[in-house]
């Protein structure tokens, strides 16, 4: 058997090798030169930025991500133990105050977040789509601390479901997204809208770092359209 | 060329680039904001006020947890004549002008007031229990008015009942038939907790469905006094408050607001929107609002706010400032 570690030798006598031309088609050629050209790796993870992002706005949106982070990590570990552990056991009740205290974060960044970006006008230069994906955001992050807060077993629980059922029911939703089935709520909190909420900040993030951080407003070298 | 079809060199032009380390800046957002979390949380804690129960309820008000039952028997609670999704009652229906969605979608949680909170569990804890089997044979035997003149001489001296500090409730006498069997027989159920457990019974074993036992607790009193004490009924701004004296759900302020003023809140209204359907005329509004948010590139006059009120001037002070001692005349360093 050879030397895995051995370097490799080839015989000299071997026909050469062929010009490397990215003339391959098909879907997987075409989807990968779509994703090169979209998103580079120079800009999804850059070294250097525009001078003017040295404002504390623009640290709004990584601290958000940054909450998000501990706030599934924590979210995990609480699905992980059972829904009642949090309330029988303090090493559980801790990992709940980690959620609690994340979800507060999470939205006051999240929210001078997008105040950040609309007094910047953020969707100006063709980001109308960051823009629109970051409201989405924002819509299913109510609806997912919504169900979180309905799921905890305790009295707090209880009384949202009981009142947010009015309204959901006068929307003729009721029957469809019920308040006071734990179970719904609870497969709908812990599964789907963090996976809808995870995927479309990765998307947003791409967004970004493809488009790249927007002038500012009044900038003398920006040519009106 | 359209702004976004220009490719970075080219939409960067005229911007000075500085070094910029991203994977150095998630790692410092990280521990930072887990290490405010930890602080919060170790300082803090987090709010767990314990659950309401129906056991909890019957002993700390058992007037008020009697009440509720003979109304679901008689049909009178709110959740009795809802209306979809629980029952075809039209006593919690809410409409705009033609638009009727609560009742287009119709029944899809099936409530029957007084056979799913009272006859039928009681049927199902009449093993052993002569008496209360006699009681129900008797009771369901009876004409309708019947019954409802027995409850209705029930729940009127109720409200003269009295309540003993063993927990004893003496209902003055009259005429009620066999619903003074039921009622206590509601009572002693509901003490013992298995009245919970009745109200979660389905015909499978695994349960998760608590629809049943809320909507009985939400026909009390019980549990909206434990808000009220808590602040968290709606006219407190309830929807964004949290038990106890933590941050709730403050991004909800908006949506709760509308709830405080006219039209919303009043009986008269405006433009078909009042007090009476105000859940669907709040969650139109923030809909609306919402789809306004969403589509702010693309709406004249919404779009331009940022450049009418100058906030931006803050947030690029720097910028403008090197702008200014540059003449504008900065060009590409990197």
């Amino acid at each position: 058997m050879s030397d895995e570690r051995a370097p490799v030798t080839i015989d000299p006598s071997a026909p050469a090798a062929q010009p490397v031309v990215d003339d391959a088609t098909g879907w997987t050629a075409s989807v990968r030169r779509r994703v090169e050209k979209t998103l580079p790796i120079t800009e999804l993870l850059p070294t250097k930025q525009p001078a003017y992002i040295g404002s504390w706005v623009y640290v709004f949106g990584v601290v958000t991500i940054a909450a998000l982070f501990w706030l599934v990590i924590s979210g995990v570990v609480l699905a992980f133990f059972g829904s009642a552990w949090w309330h029988v056991s303090s090493v559980g009740h801790f990992f709940n105050s980690i959620h609690f205290w994340s979800v507060q974060m999470f939205f006051i960044f999240m929210v001078l977040h997008l105040w950040g970006q609309f007094w910047g006008a953020g969707w100006r230069d063709g980001r109308a789509k960051t823009w629109m994906v970051g409201v989405v955001i924002f819509s299913i992050s109510v609806g997912t601390a919504f169900t979180g807060y309905v799921v905890q077993q305790n009295f707090d629980s209880q009384w949202i479901a009981i009142n947010a059922k009015d309204a959901i029911n006068s929307t003729g939703f009721g029957g469809l997204f019920n308040a006071l089935n734990f179970g719904q709520m609870y497969g709908l909190h812990v599964m789907l809208f963090p996976i809808g909420v995870t995927l479309l900040v990765v998307l947003h993030i791409i967004q970004v770092r493809a488009k790249g951080v927007v002038r500012p407003i009044d900038d003398p070298f920006q040519v009106a359209p | 060329m359209k702004a976004s079809k220009v490719d970075k060199q080219t939409y960067y032009r005229g911007v000075r680039m500085i070094p910029y380390d991203l994977l150095k800046e998630v790692t410092i957002a990280m521990v930072a904001v887990l290490g405010v979390v930890l602080i919060l949380s170790a300082v803090l804690s987090s709010p767990d006020v314990p659950s309401v129960t129906l056991q909890t309820w019957s002993k700390a008000n058992p007037i008020d947890f009697l009440t509720t039952a003979s109304g679901e028997l008689s049909g009178s609670t709110v959740v009795a004549g809802y209306g979809p999704p629980y029952n075809s009652g039209t006593g919690s229906v809410q409409s705009w002008g033609p638009l009727e969605p609560q009742q287009w979608a119709g029944v899809h949680v099936p409530i029957d007031a007084p056979n799913d909170f009272v006859l039928q569990p009681l049927t199902q804890a009449t093993a052993g229990d002569a008496e209360l089997a006699a009681a129900l044979t008797a009771y369901q035997a009876a004409p309708s008015d019947q019954q409802q003149k027995w409850l209705t001489s029930y729940t009127t001296a109720l409200g003269t009942a009295t309540l003993a500090s063993d927990g004893t409730v003496t209902v003055p006498s009259g005429d009620f038939g066999p619903v003074t069997v039921l009622m206590n027989r509601m009572l002693t159920l509901a003490r013992s907790g298995g009245l919970d457990a009745l109200l979660l019974t389905s015909d499978h074993f695994y349960q998760t469905d608590f629809s049943r036992a809320l909507l009985f607790l939400d026909d009390g009193g019980y549990i909206a006094d434990l808000a009220t004490q808590q602040k968290l009924i709606g006219s407190d701004w309830g929807v964004m408050n949290e038990t106890g004296r933590y941050p709730g759900s403050a991004w909800l302020w908006l949506y709760t607001m509308w709830y405080q003023i006219p039209p919303f809140n009043s009986s008269t209204g405006f433009l078909g929107i009042s007090a009476a359907n105000t859940d669907l005329a709040v969650v139109g509004v923030m809909l609306l609002l919402t789809a306004l948010l969403f589509l702010v590139p693309f709406i004249p006059g919404l779009r331009d706010i940022p450049r009418w009120i100058p906030i931006h001037k803050l947030i690029w002070r720097r910028h403008y400032a090197e702008m200014r001692r540059t003449g504008a005349t900065n060009t590409m360093q990197q």
